[in-house]
């Protein structure tokens, strides 16, 4: 009934031409849980990548450390995997260095929002060429599933035994509030149009931020009975609200909903383009005045 | 002859930065190593390379990693509470062999200590103050003129054995103004990494040639996709658990820096031919020792200077051989004794060995080495 | 061309999303391994590929030798 290509080398193609051309198939399957969600936003990121038609050469992939850091290894474009939180401030560097690079960062909620948050606001703030993809499963998943800070109050993780007593961060809002350009949320049960926000982010001219909702089903979902990898994913299908439905509704109806699209959108000048400009100014000064 | 000007330490550092190549500085002001980062502000987009002011010394480190890994010349400058932050990232940049210099221009301390009071304290962090086995290459200037030139040289091993240079300057240097001759540019000798000529996937990033310690790096962007990871990894460049592979890997980073002591290493040596007492200082301690070498000389004693030029890797060889020949070692350094632990490793029993420490925020002067040459048993 | 249902067991970690969010129940989990139910129908829509976090199975196009991969599925 089915193929069953067993142990095949990777010469052969075993797989999507999109995991073929994207992917590098040599360190697959990935180390992730069986039914973890990184695995399909991973995939948003590739069909995103090729539907815009960027150059794999002139991709790059950063990430911090954690379950979600582990993608820049599987994506065959150039990767690096740097320390805890910092991945932002990595890609900063490369940004700077080449702007003609498009640079994309693979981060999770601890790796962006804790240890990283002062990095987050920063880029966000100086608007700087990076789309952040954050594989958002509202727990430390690598360090075996501590509170994180977008653990909801009262749910548990293995230092919130009593349940986390901490408020939560939206990701995607502290972003926009720091000055992001672009800011997104999309689920990992909502493929297509969380495909469609991280083409328009990395289209985007000025720092942007995808906040994608993962599922952690081994630490998040034991720890808070939420079920198998499918009844987490079931939960977004029936949980979410696009942000215009979510518009018209109340405070209280949006308790426990997942508000998924775009969030926001301004126009405002990169960093990097600006260097450049005013590097151009100061060599035209240079030349009226010799 | 090269022009001569007046400069400050730091400004030195940065215009020597700048012929050495640096076209990124990314850094986070803090006293006593500010005008680095306000200079390079000026300067950089002068030359068209890049200046930009981060968050804080950590994103400063990692800022300057992600410009040399895309190719460019980067360099980040902090002091003590700074390079404190910066551990974590030198560590990454040890093990994943990323070229690029780090400049600490020490204050004392601990904590935020006396900020503007100079100091040696961070000398031992420099060596061991990143978590696990890690080679280091670390220099000291002594004068701005020697600060310019020794920037330069920084860079250039840093770029020759792909390993982040540390680059030990302490307040006295940062903030002293002298008359220095600018060298002829070129005449100047300026290394770039070695990178890689026919990029392609399959290649292995950390592949070495033949003979050779340090692989080749290609920039992001070039055609080479490759793997970059702070993980414990093989030639591949992707993560290993494999014990061999661990070890022939720390091995490998440790003796691409061993292995060529005599490229890195350089002590200047004064008056040692006939001395008696040897002064070991390094950095901001040089000026006090010279006086006092010349005033000890003039009574009769006969006193020689040992400096290092090159801290880390420490110069045993040529102090054991200094030592063998003088009856006693002055260590004088702005601390509670640090590289004294190395003296006293290296010399062990040759000659006697005394400590002159500071660290209560002034200087060590002439008078205070003079009595200490003059001290008996 | 001729569009084909492409399962790589080895790379399946059993996780039912597939199965779960087919529109046809055309798959089914046996021993931790994805595989197409017997009776069932696939209509080639691509929904298992989409959310399989592995990418054990795919939609391929096949342009040669389709009886090959015709019979496979
Ligand atoms: C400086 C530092 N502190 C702590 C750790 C341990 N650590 C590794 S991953 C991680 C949390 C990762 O959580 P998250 O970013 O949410 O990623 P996930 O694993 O859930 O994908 C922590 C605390 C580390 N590697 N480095
Ligand atoms: S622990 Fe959670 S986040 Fe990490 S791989 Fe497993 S399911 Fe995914
Ligand atoms: S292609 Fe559609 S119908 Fe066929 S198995 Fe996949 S989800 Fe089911
Ligand atoms: S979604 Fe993928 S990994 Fe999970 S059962 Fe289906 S084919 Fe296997």
């Amino acid at each position: 009934m089915t193929v069953d290509t067993g142990d095949v080398s990777v010469k052969t193609k075993n797989m999507s031409n999109l995991i073929y051309k994207y992917m590098r198939p040599e360190h697959l399957p990935q180390i992730w849980c069986p039914g973890c969600g990184n695995g399909i936003i991973m995939r948003d990121i590739a069909q995103a990548i090729e539907n815009l038609g960027l150059s794999r050469n002139s991709t790059v992939i950063v990430s911090g450390i954690g379950c979600s850091a582990r993608a820049a290894g599987y994506m065959d474009f150039n990767t690096i995997h740097t320390t805890h939180g910092r991945a932002i401030a990595f890609a900063t560097g490369i940004k700077l260095a080449n702007p003609s690079l498009e640079v994309i960062v693979v981060t999770g909620d601890g790796d962006i929002s804790a240890i990283g948050g002062n990095h987050l606001i920063h880029a966000a703030r100086r608007n700087i060429g990076l789309t952040v993809v954050v594989m958002n499963n509202n727990i430390y998943g690598m360090t075996g599933g501590q509170y994180s800070p977008t653990t909801p109050t009262g749910a548990f993780g293995t230092t919130a035994p009593y349940g986390n007593l901490d408020r939560s961060f939206d990701i995607a809002g502290l972003a926009y509030g720091a000055g992001a350009s672009y800011a997104a949320r999309g689920s990992a049960y909502h493929v297509q149009q969380t495909t469609t926000l991280i083409q328009e982010g990395i289209k985007h001219r000025g720092f942007s931020i995808i906040d994608v909702a993962s599922i952690c089903p081994t630490y998040y979902g034991r720890k808070n009975k939420k079920g198998s990898a499918v009844d987490m994913l079931k939960w977004q299908r029936d949980n979410s609200v696009t942000v215009d439905q979510a518009a018209k509704m109340s405070q209280e109806e949006l308790k426990g909903k997942l508000v998924i699209g775009l969030l926001h959108q301004v126009n405002y000048p990169e960093f990097t383009y600006a260097y450049d400009q005013l590097i151009r100014r100061l060599f035209e000064e240079r030349e009226e005045n010799e | 002859m090269g022009k001569v000007v007046l400069m400050q330490g730091n400004e030195a550092c940065v215009e020597g930065a700048l012929v050495a190549g640096m076209r990124l500085f990314a850094g986070y002001p803090i006293t006593p190593s500010t005008e680095i980062a306000e200079i390079s502000a000026v300067r950089l987009p002068q030359e068209g390379g890049k200046f930009i002011q981060m968050e804080d010394e950590i994103a400063s480190m990692a800022c300057a990693i992600g410009g040399s890994v895309a190719g460019v010349k980067s360099m980040t400058a902090t002091s003590g509470p700074g390079f404190s932050l910066k551990q974590e990232n030198l560590g990454y940049a040890a093990l994943a062999e990323i070229p690029l210099v780090v400049v600490d221009v020490q204050r004392m301390g601990p904590s935020t200590g006396m900020p503007t009071s100079p100091s040696q304290g961070d000398m031992m962090m420099a060596r061991w103050g990143t978590h696990g086995d890690h080679p280091v290459i670390a220099l000291c200037p002594s004068s701005v003129k020697e600060t310019y030139d020794l920037i330069i040289r920084a860079f250039n091993l840093s770029e020759r054995y792909r390993t982040p240079v540390l680059f030990m300057m302490d307040e006295i240097i940062g903030h002293l103004r002298e008359g220095m001759e600018l060298p002829e540019l070129e005449e100047v000798e300026v290394i770039d990494r070695k990178t890689v000529k026919y990029p392609e996937p399959k290649r292995l990033p950390y592949h070495i040639k033949k003979g050779k310690l340090v692989p080749e790096m290609a920039p992001f962007g070039m055609g080479q996709r490759y793997n970059m990871t702070g993980l414990i990894h093989d030639e591949s460049g992707f993560p290993t658990n494999s014990n061999e592979e661990a070890e022939k890997l720390i091995d490998r980073l440790m003796h691409k820096v061993s292995d060529n002591y005599a490229d890195i290493v350089k002590c200047e040596q004064v008056g040692m031919d006939d001395a008696d007492v040897a002064i070991f200082c390094y950095g901001g301690t040089m000026r006090a020792a010279s006086s006092a070498m010349d005033e000890a000389r003039k009574a009769g004693i006969k006193c020689g200077i040992f400096r290092p030029i090159t801290i880390w890797p420490f110069p045993e060889k040529e102090l054991l051989e200094a030592a063998k020949h003088v009856k006693r070692i002055i260590v004088a350094e702005h601390n509670y004794g640090q590289m004294v632990l190395e003296v006293e490793r290296v010399v062990k029993d040759a000659c006697r060995i005394d400590f002159l420490g500071r660290y209560n925020g002034t200087v060590i002067t002439p008078d205070d080495l003079l009595a200490k040459i003059r001290e008996e048993k | 061309m001729k569009k084909v249902l492409m399962i790589n067991q080895s790379w399946c970690k059993g996780c039912g999303i597939c199965a779960a969010f087919c529109p046809k129940g055309a798959l089914e989990i046996v021993d931790d391994k994805v595989q197409r139910k017997e009776g069932t129908e696939c209509i080639l829509c691509g929904q298992c590929e989409l959310r399989c976090p592995d990418y054990a199975i795919y939609i391929d196009e096949n342009e040669g030798d389709t009886d090959q991969w015709a019979k496979s599925y």
